[in-house]
């Protein structure tokens, strides 16, 4: 039988959808914005008619943007970026974390603190930054001039999830694996064969953690790529940004459509790889959290 | 510590004599060949160790290394020596910085207190939301509606820093002759939250709403995303537990208070910890995006100041000296508050 609901419960519900269904239209209301604006006309962008619904629809912005080989050019080296530094940072990520998580690996709590050492203090912005100037001599050196690599392989490492695979890898009991040896499997055969396949949802949501901020991945990018061939997207973007928001720069424009409406098409192309994925990954995210508990 | 013959020989009752203990003996033996010992197990379990050396080499060269790079803190700067051959200038850097009362020790103070001001806003105000948040999910007993909240509300925590810095820019721009100022302002005009030329002059172009600005995208941005820790400590509520409550005559405000929240106060204590202990850890890159020559006033932070002294400028000892401060309180705070928590609920981050 279905108890009514009192008073205060009934209150608190509809409080709760009022403020649920506010903050979800913020939420997306930038975005949809956005795509409006990056479609409407020249008049109707700058003088801040789009509100909502895109006037005088154009695609011209999108079509300059297409035709830009700088922006396909960045687009290829953030999927770049984004597929080998995941690679990358899961292949150490993986191994260590296995190695971390055996109970017999000698000095296995200074091996700990070493990596938790790290989310406790960072040398800072400019330490880091000589230090990758000198990581990007010994680069040149032996003869890796693409500065994308030194973004591949330097940077985006990250303790908390070398701790997040550790802690997974921990949870696999250890009969299954006392099982493989028994049955003659080498170390690297427990780690593939039952190690990795036994955390699985965890590894895509490490793997996932690191996709998202190597594709997010602005500041070192812009500090170390000095070529301007090799610039991620979120790079260009700022750039563009900088250079269209320009009130001199843009005195001679006289296009059909607004310079804010390449930028908001640029928003909008950078959006739509991670809006298609979306779907699919947000439930490890939320899996991802909740085994979020540190221990050492 | 006086040590008796029993701890280490036992009596034979054959032999009618005393001999060493046998496990005492391998422990001799480890103790005398320690070393030895390591060597042995290590290549007994070298593949082991093996997969721990990529890991391990990927720290020490980026964010070891660096570490030592701070020795330039303590030391004339030069363009062209490395950091081990240059002079020791002593804590000169430090004194310029905290009570020189020059200029630039002025700013340095500013950029301190920013650092804090903006972290502990987002601590008083930041921190309840993503809680009331995940109060309000577990209302929705629909799964389509509430799948339909949370899709919506943890799409922010997804778009970079770039993106979104870039979006809050258009929407707050100022205006000029020929375009009008975004549209986010003009909404706050309408409703009399701001006047015409503060909203023409453009937001991010004023100090007092740099803040404000910085708190409430910092909001949009991580409350639906860390509401989800919440929720799951809610949904793992027992639903007896409300029924007994209701049973009992209590009404929401009631459940709330003695069923939900002492449920969720261990995971409320656990998230409090990490903040307080990123106190001084605030995102420099999203202040970077946002503030500008007009902002510093209120929106300039340690590391921007680091990088505008230390990457733009060429004081890079002065810069990493300021940082090296903040950090090194930052660390402390972590290190505090775990210590407090461990002692007060035996509830510990690391």
């Amino acid at each position: 039988m279905k108890r009514r609901l009192e008073t205060s419960e009934l209150i608190f519900k509809i409080i709760s959808y009022l403020f649920l269904t506010m903050f979800s239209i913020m939420c997306l209301y930038p975005l949809v914005f956005a795509v409006s604006a990056s479609i409407s006309g020249r008049q109707a962008v700058e003088y801040s008619q789009v509100v909502l619904l895109p006037k005088n629809i154009q695609f011209d912005a999108f079509k300059r943007m297409f035709s830009d080989n700088m922006f396909w050019n960045s687009y290829s080296n953030t999927l770049f970026i984004t597929l080998y530094g995941t690679l990358w940072a899961m292949g150490y990520s993986i191994l260590g974390g296995y190695a971390l998580s055996k109970k017999r690996l000698l000095f296995r709590k200074t091996f700990n603190f070493f990596l938790v050492f790290t989310m406790w203090f960072s040398a800072g912005i400019v330490p880091q930054y000589l230090n990758y100037l000198n990581t990007k001599a010994v680069f040149n050196g032996i003869g890796i001039m693409d500065d994308k690599w030194l973004v591949v392989i330097a940077m985006g490492m990250a303790a908390m999830n070398i701790i997040l695979l550790r802690n997974a890898f921990e949870g696999v009991p250890s009969e299954i694996e006392e099982a493989a040896i028994v049955d003659g499997a080498t170390e690297f055969q427990v780690l593939s064969k039952v190690y990795i396949p036994m955390s699985k949802s965890t590894i895509a949501t490490v793997a996932l953690f690191f996709a998202i901020s190597r594709w997010n991945g602005y500041f070192w990018a812009r500090q170390m790529i000095t070529n301007q061939n090799e610039h991620p997207l979120m790079v260009f973007i700022r750039l563009k940004l900088e250079e269209y928001t320009d009130a001199e720069a843009m005195a001679g424009w006289n296009e059909t459509y607004a310079s804010d409406s390449v930028v908001y098409a640029l928003i909008v192309c950078s959006i739509v790889p991670i809006l298609i994925i979306y779907p699919f990954i947000q439930k490890y995210f939320a899996k991802g959290v909740n085994v979020g508990g540190v221990k050492e | 510590m006086k040590v008796n013959a029993s701890d280490y020989l036992v009596y034979d009752q054959l032999s009618n004599s005393y001999r060493e203990d046998a496990e005492q003996k391998v422990r001799d033996d480890v103790e005398k060949h320690y070393w030895l010992h390591v060597g042995r197990t290590i290549a007994k379990d070298w593949r082991l160790y093996i997969m721990l050396i990529p890991m391990l080499l990927v720290f020490l060269f980026w964010r070891y290394f660096p570490m030592y790079e701070l020795l330039g803190c303590f030391k004339v700067a030069d363009q062209v020596l490395p950091v081990s051959k240059q002079l020791f200038s002593g804590f000169s850097y430090f004194k310029e910085l905290l009570i020189s009362g020059k200029p630039i020790s002025t700013e340095f103070w500013r950029a301190l207190r920013n650092t804090f001001i903006l972290s502990f806003y987002g601590l008083c105000f930041g921190f309840p939301f993503p809680i009331i948040l995940a109060l309000f999910f577990n209302e929705v007993k629909s799964n389509v509606a509430r799948s339909v909240y949370q899709v919506l509300t943890y799409l922010p925590k997804f778009l970079s820093t770039v993106v979104m810095t870039t979006l809050i820019t258009m929407l707050v721009k100022q205006g000029a002759l020929t375009t009008s100022y975004g549209v986010l302002s003009q909404f706050l005009e309408k409703i009399g939250l701001i006047s015409h030329e503060t909203a023409v002059a453009g937001l991010l172009n004023q100090p007092q709403f740099f803040r404000g600005i910085y708190e409430l995208s910092g909001i949009w941005e991580t409350a639906g995303y860390g509401s989800i820790v919440y929720f799951a400590a809610i949904i793992a509520i027992s639903p007896t537990s409300y029924e007994a409550a209701q049973i009992d005559g209590a009404n929401k405000m009631a459940q709330m208070k003695y069923v939900v929240l002492p449920s969720i106060l261990s995971t409320i204590v656990i998230m409090l910890i990490t903040r307080i202990g990123s106190l001084l850890s605030i995102g420099y890159e999203k202040v970077l995006l946002l503030y500008n020559q007009n902002t510093y006033v209120t929106g300039d932070v340690v590391s921007t100041f680091a990088q505008r002294y230390g990457l733009q400028g060429a004081s890079k000892g002065l810069a990493s000296a300021a940082e090296m401060m903040n950090n090194v309180i930052g660390m402390l705070l972590v290190i505090g508050a775990n210590t407090i928590s461990r002692k007060a609920s035996n509830v510990s981050l690391y």
